[in-house]
Formats: structure tokens, C-alpha cells, sequence
């Protein structure tokens, strides 16, 4: 349900997300003005970090990998009318299914390893979406609140897996061994070189291509499949889905295990491709990023990538910042990243209303008065 | 804040009368497209119980969610006591000596009654000043009007009709005047309902105004002195209770319209499909809705099921439909027992049993959604609109507008919006894609509720010529002009009950409308 009046869609989906990020940005430069640094450097050198090099593409290509996965699995489960706040915990055991199978098979030709890994990912983050799952399904325990408790159980099962099962013998930071090189993702400097292009060495991997798979899998199925039929009528009208012979249980259920999938599919990008070793809180929050990305990306594979990218951005563009500028700290990039959910995601239909009236206005010039 | 009493009433017609408790002047209200009130026009003499009646939706509640400041009306006036009051919020209701009951009740549940009673008028900034004076002023209302509560239990564990006691506690202590109760048997149990009507008499007698909204006829005779109908948002007709009969009213309520004579053959009825044996069912509450209905429907007739709203027809259509389990009971399908099984909405449909639901905006439709993907609502998984894994977008497409074109359905554009058709148009729709299965059997709830004339008898020739064609066509509708006009046999149902079965032939209004009230007819279920 839109509000009172409709706005054409160039402007619903193209004006004003970028209002939103205007509004932000205009806010942290307020911010940015006030800690006694000139706004304008600063947003260059943001812009500059992100994208100005095939350095910083790189590494912002590398954090948007991330979040493009969690932002699917809200994505997934919003169709079907459920908010999952917990993509973090699904992303952090699914990783360590993906490392398991690093870590177990390392030795194995990695095109072998590779399918094995993603579906070790995806059961993980399943496995942990089951519960919240079942239990919204069957006992109308609200998915938000036991989301949110799975993340903290995912959190305190992964550190006392790592600091006293998977640790490395003989050393002191809860991690487990290195990989086999033959579970590394191949990275995209050493993939553009094979075809003689030359960039910079980032942590940009394979795992990005997949996700953008993963985006396009997701478009199909939620559009043009009729499990994705289902899913859409039990998330707009419950009481149609069952009129209509779906069981809002099952896709509930469903929607969830695929939405926990996506998530746990992190670990190929953070873990197989960047870390290659299973470390403490590799998830780093993009369960939560996932969250703004998917609002901000209106819930579409297409929308999901852009929000995606642009968050990617931030972050990259983010430490690029403080680096340079000695005022502004890594917490000052947070409360950057802050208004930009905060506008882009909490508040997006902030400005839904006074621009429909305004579009209004310029459509029927005289008639309201 | 009290409300500014604006100038006494010109127009009060004698000196020396007393004014009406409260009259309500040409009061007018929309809510988008709905008309929910049309200039209503009421007045209540003090020191009476006035009843309200009318069926869902017929605006009752919106009128008197004005009166008690939930609604602004678009226009009219609200006078108590003879003097105008504007009232923007519950807050000013009160304020004027007016008190609310909903259906639903607002306590908290774990606060104790005497914590509820005083809840938003607390007075002074220490509890305990406050529950000390409250807890002397209940017992005293509790002397005069025999209102015994236990002052110091849970609301939550207090039975509902104690519950209910509870709310009307808080509404004299608010010193209400006039006390409005919106479906108050709704949850009792008749023992219960029969002890609020005692109390309503108590009230009564110590000059205290009640207005009843309900829409069982009962309760009208039992309690009130006059009675007001509503129909469509209008004031259709006000009797004195004792000048009047539960026929009168049901009649009022479900109104005359237009004749809505639909030329047809006579039924040529053939073997039975549907066959229902002792079915009870049960809403989520634990309230037994449908007490053992039995009957059977053939090929080649439409069978009608009269009733006033909320007599149990709609759960009757939700157990056939597979909506809801029925607690026992059996329902047969061509052969099969459906209630045993416990067969999905989804494998009756691929039996032949289609349905046509009473709300198609809450059950029959995604309003979201565009027309095309409606028109595969509960026939996604057709081998026609997949293919493999995926859906066949042309095939859903085409189909849709095949449905459009046969129905005239407008706009014929399948990718609009659902919530862009006009009801008549969403009717169409539902109705050709529930018939474009092919059923065997329809179940059809409130088929021309809010369509327009012209749809209305596109959609009822459409009901005959299935019927035509061989098949079992079950008709529920609170419509009686709209079950006379159509069916070949009627059922009519009253309390959960089918308390009488007649052919068309030899069905008139006034006896049904008796038995809709629940006099049992000679004609035997």
C-alpha cells in the first residue's frame, strides 16, 4: 500500500532513494563541518577511496559481496511477510559450514570443493533459520524476537567453538589453520589476469559472481516460479494464501530456509575468499547491513545490488576517511553509514508524501487552487 | 477540557419537555468510497434502552464510534441533553456524560479491576489517594445498581461477562449518562446476556439512557423500549419494540430493493454432490457457530442459504471450503468425505468444488497483485500456467484476458493492479476464474455484495446458466430478494441452526424473515 497519492514509477524508484541519500549526505556533511573539516574533501576523499581506483572498486566490489547475500535473504523472507533480523546468525553458522569444508578438504581440487562448500554454507545458514522458522510457523513465536536471540546464540556457539574446539593449537587468537590454498576463492586480480588485465590485489574473489547468481536465482524464483507465487500471495494476504490451498506454514518455513541459505553463503565470499581461515565475528555485522540494503533496494535483486554497491562504498570509502583525515575516526564513518540507513532505510518514505503532493501540484497546475 | 455546550437547541419542540438524552442530526459520513452514514437522524428519550439493529456493516458501529469521538462525522450535529457538543475524541464523549462498551474490550488484563476502573483518571499524583476514593465510589455504584464485582482480582481471570461488568463499571464511574453498548451478547453466553439485561433494566430505572447495537432481534424484544433499524449506512425505520415483530425488523434490515427477478427455467435437479450430515463447527474463540447443519445439494439446482449475518453461514462456507475444520460432522463431495480427510481448500478445488468467498477483498483476492495473477489464485499449480519450474507467464496472461473478455471485465487490461478494479469488476473476476475450473459444485458467499446493478445480473445469469449446465450451486447471501430470485430450494438459518428448508415456489418474505428470526418453520429442516 502506497500512501494517498501515486507517484510515477521514475520517481518512486529513482527520485526518491536519491533524495533520501542526498538528505544523508547533506547531514553528515553538516557533521563533518562541525568536527572542522571541510565537507567537500572529505566526500571526495570518500568517493575517491570507493571508486577512484581499481583499488577501491575493488574492496568495495569485495564489502557489496557481502551484503548483496544478507540483503537477499531479507529480501526473500519480506515477500512472505517476515521481517528476518537474524541474517547475521545464519551468515556466521553458515560459515562455519563453509569452513568446515575448507578445512576438511582442502586438498581436494577446489571445483570439487567449491559446490560443496556452497551448499555446507547454505545448510548452515538454514539449519539456524530452522528454529525461528518452525517456531513462527507452528507456535506464532514472532520471527523478529527469535531471530534476534538465534544471533546471540550463533555468536556465543561460534566463540566457544573456536576457543576451544577449532582453535589452532598453539596459538593465542581464537582462529582456526589456514585453508588448504586449494579451498581459496580465486581471487579477481589473479582471474582478470588470465585474460591480461591488470588491477591491483584486492580481496574481490569469485565469491561475487556468485552472488550476483544468487541475485538472479532469487528474481526468478520470486517472480516467475510458483513457489515464488505462493511465497508473494502468503506475505500480501495470508487469508488469501490459505483460501487458496497454500499452507502459510510450509512457505513460511520455506521462505526462511532459503532466506537463511542466502545468508550463510557469506562465508564463500568472507571466509573461502578474504579470511580463508574460520575467525571470530567474520560476519562483521552484514546481517544487519543486509537489513537497510534490502529496505533501501525495495526488497528487488536489481534494487539489492545498487543498495548493495552503495554501502560497499561507504565502507571502503569509510576507512579511506579516517585514514586521511585524522579527525574523523572509524565511529564518525559509523554515524555516516547510520544516517544513510537511518534516511534511506528507517525514514524512506519520509519524503513519499510531500512529493506526491508536489508531483500533484505540478500535474494539475491550477485546479487546487 | 470540556466540550463548549454551544446555544441550547432552538428547535426543542415544547417548553417544558425534556430533551432527548441524546440526538443525533443529519449525521454524515465516507470513508473513501464507502458511504457509511447517510444523514442519520435519531433521538433518545432519557431513561430508556433504545436498540440499534442492523447487519454488518449497515453502520451502526460507525455511528456510534462518532458519538463517542472515534470518527468525526463529515456532517450533522450531536446534541445531549438538548445542548449542541462538538466531541472530537473519546475524551470529550466522556466528558459530556457519554460511555462506551465495545465489543472488544479495552482492560488491561493483569491490572486488577479496581486498577482498571481508574485507569486515565487516576486523580492526583499518588496512586493510593486516588484507589482509596475510587475503591468507596464502586462500592456505592455497586449498592445502587447490583453490580457485584471483586474489586481486587485480575481482570484477566474474571469471567467474560464479569469482564464485561467491569467496562460498564468504568463507564458510570466516569459519571456516563448515556451508556452505549456495541454487540454486548456477542460473548456471553445466554445466562450471561439474560444478567446484562437485568442490570440494562436496573440502569434503566435510575434514569440512566442505554443504547444497544446489535443485530440479533432477540435481544431488541428482551430489552429496549424503541428500536431504530439501519440499513446501508441509513436510517430505514424506528418502531416502539412493542409495536413491532422480529419478522418486522429482519425484514427492515435485509431491506427491499429492487426486485431482482432472474428469468429462469424450473430446476431440473439431478444427483446429489454435496452431502453434509451433522456438521458443527466451532471459530477460533471456542464459540460453536454452526450446530449440526445437515442437508443435501444436487446437480442442477441452486440452493439458497437466507439468514441474517453472523448466524453461522459463513463458517458453513469455510468448513465446506476447507477454510476451517468443522469439530465433527461430515461433508461428501461426489463420493469422497472430505472432513476426515481433512482435505486443503487446494484438493477440493481439484475434486470440482469451487468457491466463490463472502469477502473477496480479504479472502478472494490479493489486492496487490495484478488481475492476471489473480485470475490463478488457487490454480497456480495448473499444468497450463507452468511450465516446469517455471510459471508461463504468456499462458496466465492470455488466460486472463480470455476471463476479462468472457465476463467483461473492465478495464481489460490484466496487468492492473487488482485494487484498481471497481467490486463489480473484482466480482467478474472471481467469479470466471472460479468457474473456469470447471466445478462440479459452487459455493458462491455474497456474490453481488457491494456490485453495482448491472454486474448484478451479469453475475446472477451467470450462477443460472451453471446451474444449467448440471451443476450444484450453493448461495449464501444475506440478500433475501437476491435468494428468492435465484434459488430453486431454500435453506435458512438462524443461530447456527437450519431451522427451515422451503422450495421456491413456496417461499415468501414474510415467512422467511420469521424464520430468519429464528421461529422455527413448519416446513422442517
Amino acid at each position: 500500500m502506497s500512501g494517498p497519492a501515486c507517484l510515477p514509477r521514475w520517481i518512486e524508484l529513482g527520485v526518491l532513494p536519491l533524495l533520501n541519500l542526498g538528505v544523508a549526505l547533506a547531514l553528515s556533511g553538516a557533521i563533518v563541518l562541525a568536527l572542522g573539516e571541510n565537507p567537500w574533501t572529505a566526500c571526495k576523499l570518500m568517493v575517491g577511496g570507493a571508486l577512484g581506483s581499481s583499488d577501491g572498486v575493488g574492496y568495495t566490489l569485495y564489502y557489496a559481496t557481502n551484503f548483496i547475500f544478507t540483503g537477499l535473504a531479507v529480501a526473500v523472507a519480506y515477500h512472505a511477510g517476515l521481517f528476518n533480523i537474524g541474517a547475521e546468525g545464519q551468515a556466521y553458522i553458515g560459515g562455519l559450514g563453509v569452513g568446515l569444508v575448507c578445512l576438511g578438504l582442502g586438498h581436494w581440487p577446489f571445483w570439487a570443493v567449491l559446490p560443496l562448500a556452497v551448499l555446507a554454507g547454505a545448510f548452515g545458514g538454514a539449519a539456524w533459520a530452522l528454529i525461528p522458522a518452525w517456531l513462527q510457523a507452528r507456535r506464532g513465536s514472532h520471527v523478529v524476537i527469535t531471530t534476534i536471540m538465534f544471533n546471540f546464540i550463533a555468536s556465543a556457539v561460534m566463540t566457544y567453538l573456536l576457543v576451544n574446539v577449532l582453535i589452532k593449537p598453539g596459538q593465542q587468537s581464537p582462529e582456526t589453520r589456514e585453508f588448504g590454498a586449494n579451498a581459496f576463492m580465486p581471487a579477481a586480480h589473479e582471474l582478470l589476469a588470465k585474460i591480461g588485465i591488470t588491477v591491483a590485489p584486492t580481496p574481490l574473489n569469485l565469491a561475487f559472481l556468485l552472488a550476483l547468481g544468487a541475485s538472479a536465482l532469487v528474481w526468478v524464483l520470486v517472480w516467475y516460479t510458483r513457489w515464488g507465487y505462493a511465497l508473494r500471495v502468503v506475505g500480501q494476504n495470508p487469508a488469501a494464501a490459505v483460501y487458496a490451498g497454500i499452507s502459510p506454514e510450509r512457505v513460511t518455513i520455506g521462505a526462511m530456509l532459503l532466506s537463511g541459505a542466502l545468508a550463510g553463503c557469506l562465508g564463500l565470499n568472507e571466509l573461502m575468499g578474504a579470511q580463508h581461515r574460520i575467525l571470530i565475528d567474520f560476519a562483521g555485522g552484514a546481517g544487519f547491513v543486509g537489513i537497510a540494503v534490502a529496505l533501501m533496494g525495495r526488497n528487488h535483486p536489481l534494487g539489492i545490488f545498487l543498495a548493495a554497491v552503495l554501502f560497499g562504498a561507504l565502507y571502503q570509502g569509510g576507512s579511506q576517511l579516517s585514514f586521511d583525515m585524522p579527525r574523523i575516526n572509524r565511529d564518525m564513518v559509523v554515524v555516516i553509514q547510520g544516517l544513510v540507513i537511518l534516511f534511506c532505510g528507517a525514514l524512506g518514505n519520509l519524503f513519499q508524501a510531500p512529493l506526491a503532493a508536489w508531483w500533484t501540484r505540478l500535474r494539475r497546475p491550477g485546479e487546487e487552487a | 477540557m470540556n466540550p463548549v455546550p454551544a446555544e441550547p437547541t432552538g428547535s426543542s419542540p415544547v417548553k417544558g419537555l425534556v430533551p432527548p438524552a441524546l440526538e443525533l442530526r443529519g449525521i454524515d459520513k465516507r470513508f473513501g468510497a464507502v458511504h457509511a452514514n447517510r444523514a442519520v437522524s435519531l433521538a433518545v428519550a432519557r431513561g430508556t434502552v433504545h436498540g440499534l439493529v442492523g447487519e454488518n456493516g449497515a453502520g451502526k458501529s460507525t455511528l456510534m464510534n462518532i458519538v463517542y469521538g472515534f470518527h468525526r462525522a463529515d456532517a450533522g450535529e450531536i446534541l445531549i441533553h438538548g445542548r449542541r457538543v462538538d466531541i472530537y475524541r473519546p475524551h470529550d464523549a466522556i466528558a459530556a456524560g457519554v460511555g462506551m462498551v465495545h465489543q472488544h474490550f479495552m482492560l488491561v488484563e493483569n491490572f486488577t479491576v479496581l486498577e482498571n476502573v481508574i485507569l486515565g483518571v487516576e486523580g492526583g499524583r499518588r496512586l493510593t489517594d486516588g484507589l482509596t476514593r475510587a475503591r468507596a465510589e464502586l462500592e456505592e455504584l455497586a449498592r445502587t445498581y447490583g453490580l457485584d464485582v471483586p474489586l481486587d482480582t485480575p481482570v484477566g481471570q474474571l469471567p467474560v461477562g464479569l469482564q464485561q461488568r467491569v467496562e460498564i463499571l468504568k463507564a458510570l464511574y466516569r459519571r456516563a449518562d448515556i451508556l452505549i453498548l456495541d454487540e454486548p451478547t456477542a460473548v456471553l453466553t445466554p445466562q450471561e446476556a439474560d444478567q446484562l439485561f437485568a442490570l440494562l433494566d436496573r440502569l434503566r430505572a435510575q434514569g440512566k439512557t442505554v443504547i444497544l447495537v446489535t443485530h440479533k432481534l432477540r435481544e431488541i424484544m428482551a430489552v429496549t423500549d424503541r428500536v431504530a433499524v439501519m440499513r446501508q449506512g441509513a436510517l430505514v425505520a424506528e418502531f416502539a419494540t412493542r409495536d413491532t415483530t422480529p419478522g418486522e425488523l429482519a425484514e427492515r434490515m435485509v431491506g427491499r430493493t429492487v426486485s431482482w427477478q432472474v428469468e429462469k427455467s424450473a430446476a431440473r435437479p439431478g444427483e446429489p454432490r454435496l452431502v453434509v450430515k451433522d456438521l458443527v463447527v466451532r471459530d477460533r474463540r471456542g464459540v460453536v457457530r454452526v450446530k449440526g447443519a445437515s442437508f443435501e445439494l444436487r446437480g442442477g439446482e441452486i440452493v439458497g442459504v437466507a439468514g441474517v449475518a453472523g448466524n453461522g453461514q459463513s463458517e458453513l462456507l469455510d468448513a465446506l471450503a476447507g477454510i476451517c475444520r468443522p469439530e465433527s460432522g461430515e461433508i461428501w463431495l461426489d463420493g469422497h468425505e472430505l472432513v476426515r480427510a481433512a482435505l486443503s481448500p487446494r484438493a477440493r478445488r481439484r475434486l470440482g468444488l469451487a468457491h466463490v468467498p463472502e469477502d473477496r477483498l480479504h479472502q478472494g483476492l490479493v489486492a496487490e497483485f495484478s488481475a492476471q495473477d489473480n485470475a490463478i489464485l488457487g490454480q497456480h499449480d495448473r499444468p497450463a500456467y507452468n511450465r516446469g519450474w517455471l510459471q508461463n507467464r504468456t499462458a496466465i496472461q492470455t488466460g486472463c484476458a480470455q476471463k476479462m473478455a468472457a465476463y467483461d471485465v473492465r478495464p481489460p487490461n490484466p496487468a492492473l493492479r487488482m485494487a484498481a478494479f471497481s467490486g463489480g469488476n473484482q466480482q467478474k473476476l472471481v467469479l470466471a476464474r472460479e468457474i473456469d475450473g470447471d466445478p462440479r459444485v459452487l459455493l458462491v458467499g455474497q456474490p453481488t455484495r457491494g456490485v453495482d446493478i448491472g454486474a448484478v445480473e451479469f453475475i446472477h445469469r451467470q450462477l443460472v446458466a451453471l446451474r444449467d449446465a448440471g451443476k450444484a450451486v450453493l448461495l449464501v447471501s444475506v440478500e433475501l430478494d437476491e435468494i428468492l430470485g435465484l434459488a430453486d430450494r431454500i435453506l435458512v438459518m438462524a443461530g447456527g441452526e437450519i431451522v427451515g428448508e422451503l422450495p421456491q415456489s413456496e417461499a415468501a418474505e414474510k415467512k422467511l424473515g420469521l424464520m430468519m428470526a429464528g421461529v422455527r418453520g413448519e416446513g422442517g429442516a
